[in-house]
């Protein structure tokens, strides 16, 4: 399966998402610089996490003018999987490619921390590789993850499934203590009515390796690489 | 009026922080009077911040020479090789007095200068480390700079994508008005990229790039060599101001440009700005620099030659091209859409010249810049240390109840787990962090090899406050117990001197002890000193600062596989104290928070004792036979015991109990709490405990089998029981309530 991973000025985690497609998926990856518009006919585009332009502005509001962003969007709207993972979501959200908006954490801090997840839909190119209700041990890294929507927003997203992870304790519950930031209806990830873009906080690219604490991050990948096969 | 024809007057003299024989002394070298240019650029330079001038014959004490140092102190960061063609590049820096004044700014912006340091070298940065103290969390003000300084680096670091990975942080009425922020920056080079900070060839393009050049910072190099004072809260101004987003460009853009193979040398512009990098890059050349102000990328108008030298502006860069290759750094900082702008070329003079316009403003030889007057200030020993040295324990009631006692150090904020701050701070990023923060060092794999690296930094200026030089020698040790815990061996270190004011004899006394402690220990254990920072003048109305070395060290894993944590990890294993319990109370966080005093005996550090302690621990490492391994220091034996009950990064993975004996005759509070150094508790499983005690004396360590991993309580003997749930609570949420 090829991906791609867009850069821009400010990605961080392009270097992990690149890590974890070829040296542990072993996948061909190739890494989109934002200037370019060719993104190189891949199977997912990825848009990592990080600080694009610094965050300024606001998270992701600069990104998406990036030229390299309406390519994403034509791929994306012929169906093309793209997976946005922290300020990648953030990005993906800012460009109207996912509903709702990503505000600042409930306590005002940066959140660095390993949390638990539960994949509340597995009928997704994402999730495949999961079992209902199956709860992840995955990190976060973030200032700004507080997920909002109004609520003919919220009530759309659930009522077509679009709410893929939650943020849950040990035990698959969603309680406010095991919310780490206050996202609306514990809100970790999403993805639009297709089901071919998916946008999440956590990262999946940190919790791919016994080395790191947790190998759970693995299963998006593997559902990736499951949906390729079926195409 | 015009710089060129100010009179300099001894007011304008004493403005700049400069004493009347070294204006003499600049008035010889020149052989004329200096201008006003030239007396700012000769005044940042001869700077303690950046000439070392009182510290320098003392710094000639450490160890800089070893197999595997690629680049000693002189340079932006010290290099050692790590084999298979990398090399580990790193040093620490003070931005002490910056974030007393403006903490966020001032913390930014010190993690902003450590990391040009590195990535200038042609490393990029894989990790982040920081010393923090503070005075008492009690105080509103210290709360103010607590939080400041922690956004600070939380801000910056997490924006660059450098993971922040290990640390202390410690509260100290000593530090009330001087905190001490020591940022440490690790970067990993190819041995074939390494590049060094150096102008040669004449007629080559220097070259500036970067962020532009404002107001911001002038001066900030003199204004960290003077003690801390109401005024100088109002030269907040001197304080620069970060862009991380513009650094991060910025290291992307230089590392593009070193492994293009088409620079001379490269050099930040940190303290002192455009001047120091200017002439340090000639007088290691061995060459001339001329450059003109004009063409330096500027802020605002109307600025005047001697602004755009002093400037401290953030995120800005002076390199020199190799020849036909000017054009290539452009397109590259092109790419990043960065400025990039030749500024002048080099010259066979030896000299740094400014021009504005065409017209001459500084002429002076480059090199004269670089070496300041060497001072030997005077020093006398304070008659407090005798004091301390004959403190009697023996007036000191032993408490009556030790679970209260314990509790009550778990939940001091020294002490306490630090997860309110590493939390904010990114630790993950670039998927490396095999032991995160928490731990007694951090550990990296390094991606393209099986290696990996240990890292830690350490200080205790409570025990060099009544033992200069055994303070010394404890905080290398300490650092170094750290680093063999976790199962690599420790093959270089770079420290930070924090002290008051070394014009004061008896400051100087405790400077100079405590600088040869560290140098003894390092000599001893062949951990070389690659590089680090002087920082004085911590001082306020109130006094000097207690005597602080800080130590950060490197440990390398040929296999990062063999790392251990320090966390107890399954019920059923054997607890070992290796090392001797002693009874003594001295110096000890016990002491001075139960009862209230600083004084005692220090602990005595045996140096041999410690380096068989390394050797055996790393040979335990090898054979797999720890399941943990933990140092005792603050809080001593009973602390380090809980803390290796308290699982992982959070305690939401749980934890586990313990039962022990407690070994030792003696004061019971000084067995339980006492300090005694080169001591570490091991646990290993039953299978393993014949090789773990077969290795032990191998290595004439002292070992002992004190206890069992298990149960939900932590037992000391017959004076310590509680439950570790509650035990673990305190420790984790101590801060978290006194930040809420």
């Amino acid at each position: 399966m090829k991906f791609s991973v867009v850069v821009f000025p400010g990605s961080n985690c392009d270097h992990d998402c690149e890590t974890v497609l070829k040296d542990v998926m072993k996948q061909p990856v190739e890494m989109i610089w934002h200037k370019d518009t060719d993104i190189k006919n891949p199977d997912c585009v990825i848009v990592p996490g990080g600080f694009s332009y610094g965050d300024y502005l606001r998270t992701g509001a600069i990104a998406r003018f990036s030229p390299v962003m309406k390519s994403v969007a034509d791929f994306a709207s012929k169906g093309g999987l793209v997976m946005g993972i922290c300020n990648g979501f953030q990005i993906l959200c800012e460009a109207q490619l996912l509903p709702g908006a990503l505000l600042r954490n409930r306590s005002l801090q940066f959140i660095c921390k390993e949390v638990y997840l539960r994949v509340d839909q597995t009928q997704t190119p994402f999730t495949n590789a999961c079992k209902p209700g199956q709860v992840l041990k995955i990190p976060i890294a973030h200032g700004e993850g507080n997920y909002f929507i109004d609520t003919e927003g919220l009530k759309k997203l659930n009522d077509q499934n679009q709410v893929v992870v939650r943020y849950c304790d040990l035990d698959g519950k969603s309680t406010p203590d095991s919310n780490p930031n206050g996202s609306l209806d514990s809100i970790a990830g999403i993805c639009n009515e297709k089901k071919n873009i998916f946008g999440l906080m956590p990262h999946p690219d940190r919790s791919a390796e016994a080395g790191l604490g947790s190998q759970d991050g693995k299963l998006f990948w593997e559902s990736l690489l499951n949906a390729a096969v079926k195409v | 009026m015009s710089p060129l024809t100010v009179e300099i007057t001894p007011e304008i003299i004493k403005e700049h922080g400069l004493k009347p024989d070294e204006y003499e002394r600049i008035v010889k070298i020149l052989g004329r009077t200096p201008n006003l240019t030239e007396l700012g650029v000769y005044s940042v330079m001869w700077s303690e911040h950046c000439g070392y001038k009182h510290s320098k014959a003392v710094l000639r004490k450490f160890t800089t020479k070893g197999d595997r140092v690629l680049q000693g102190p002189g340079e932006n960061a010290g290099i050692m090789d790590i084999g298979e063609g990398w090399a580990v590049a790193f040093k620490v820096e003070s931005h002490n007095h910056p974030s007393a004044v403006e903490p966020y700014q001032g913390a930014a912006t010190g993690v902003g200068g450590i990391l040009r340091d590195i990535f200038t070298m042609g490393a990029r940065p894989i990790a982040n480390l920081n010393s923090l103290r503070f005075g008492p969390l009690t105080n509103p003000k210290v709360k103010h700079l607590f939080t400041g300084v922690v956004k600070g680096i939380a801000d910056y670091g997490n924006c660059m994508g450098i993971p922040t990975v290990a640390g202390e942080v410690v509260f100290d009425e000593t530090y009330t008005d001087n905190c001490l922020v020591n940022a440490m920056s690790v970067g990993l080079v190819r041995h074939e990229h390494i590049i060094r900070g150096k102008a040669t060839g004449v007629g080559n393009a220097v070259i500036y790039i970067g962020a532009t050049t404002g107001r911001d910072g002038i001066h900030g190099a003199t204004f960290a060599s003077t003690e801390i004072s109401q005024e100088s809260q109002e030269k907040r101004s001197a304080v620069q101001v970060a862009d991380p987003f513009m650094e991060k460009l910025l290291m992307e853009a230089t590392l593009e440009l070193i492994q293009s193979d088409i620079l001379v040398g490269i050099q930040d512009m940190g303290a002192a700005g455009l001047t120091c990098s200017t002439c340090e890059m000639a007088s290691r050349g061995g060459a001339g620099i001329e450059i003109d102000v004009t063409k330096v990328p500027q802020r605002e108008p109307g600025m005047t030659p001697y602004e755009i030298l002093l400037s401290e502006s953030q995120e800005r860069m002076l390199l020199v091209a190799k020849p036909g290759c000017e054009q290539r750094v452009h397109d590259i900082l092109a790419k990043w859409d960065l400025h990039a702008a030749t500024i002048g070329t080099v010259t066979d003079t030896g000299l740094m010249v400014v021009k504005e316009n065409g017209k001459t403003v500084v002429e002076v030889p480059a090199e004269s810049l670089t070496e300041p007057p060497i001072y030997h200030p005077e020093k006398s020993e304070p008659a407090i240390l005798k004091k301390h040295r004959e403190f009697d324990e023996a007036i000191i009631a032993q408490p009556s109840d030790y679970n209260e006692v314990l509790l009550k150090l778990l939940t001091d904020p020294t002490i306490a787990s630090k997860r309110w701050v590493y939390q904010q701070y990114d630790h993950m990023v670039r998927t490396n962090s095999f032991i995160r923060p928490g731990s007694d060092a951090a550990v990296i794999r390094v991606k393209e090899t099986k290696k990996g690296l240990a890292m830690t930094i350490d200080g205790n200026g409570s025990y060099c406050a009544v033992d200069p030089y055994e303070g010394g020698k404890i905080a290398v040790a300490e650092a170094a117990r750290n680093i063999a815990c976790s199962g690599a061996v420790p093959i270089g270190m770079t420290d930070c001197l924090n002290y008051g004011s070394p014009e004061k004899p008896e400051v100087f006394y405790m400077f100079e002890r405590s600088v040869t402690g560290v140098a003894d220990a390092s000599a001893y254990l062949k951990i070389p000193v690659t590089g680090g920072n002087v920082s004085l003048y911590n001082e306020s109305p109130q006094g000097a600062i207690d005597p602080t070395p800080i130590v950060g060290m490197i440990g390398l894993f040929e296999d990062v596989d063999l790392r251990v944590t320090q966390w107890f990890k399954k019920d059923g294993d054997l607890i070992y104290l290796l090392g001797n319990i002693g009874d003594s109370i001295g110096a000890s966080r016990y002491l001075h928070l139960l009862h209230g005093k600083k004084t005692g005996l220090c602990p005595r550090l045996d140096l041999k004792t410690e380096k068989y302690l390394y050797h055996g621990l790393r040979t335990m490492a090898e054979w797999k036979v720890l399941e943990s391994a933990h140092d005792c220091s603050d809080g001593g034996f009973a602390v380090a015991v809980a803390e290796s009950c308290f699982t992982g990064a959070t305690h939401e993975a749980g934890f586990k109990g313990a039962e022990v004996v407690l070994p030792g005759t003696g004061r019971l509070d000084g067995r339980l709490f006492g300090e005694a150094q080169s001591r570490v508790i091991v646990s290993c499983d039953p299978r393993n405990a014949f090789r773990l005690e077969d290795i032990a004396r191998h290595f004439q360590i002292p070992i002992q089998k004190i206890g069992q991993v298990g149960g939900d309580a932590l037992v000391i003997g017959s004076a310590v029981k509680v439950p570790v749930s509650r035990a673990a609570d305190l420790f984790f949420t101590s801060i978290e309530k006194a930040m809420a």
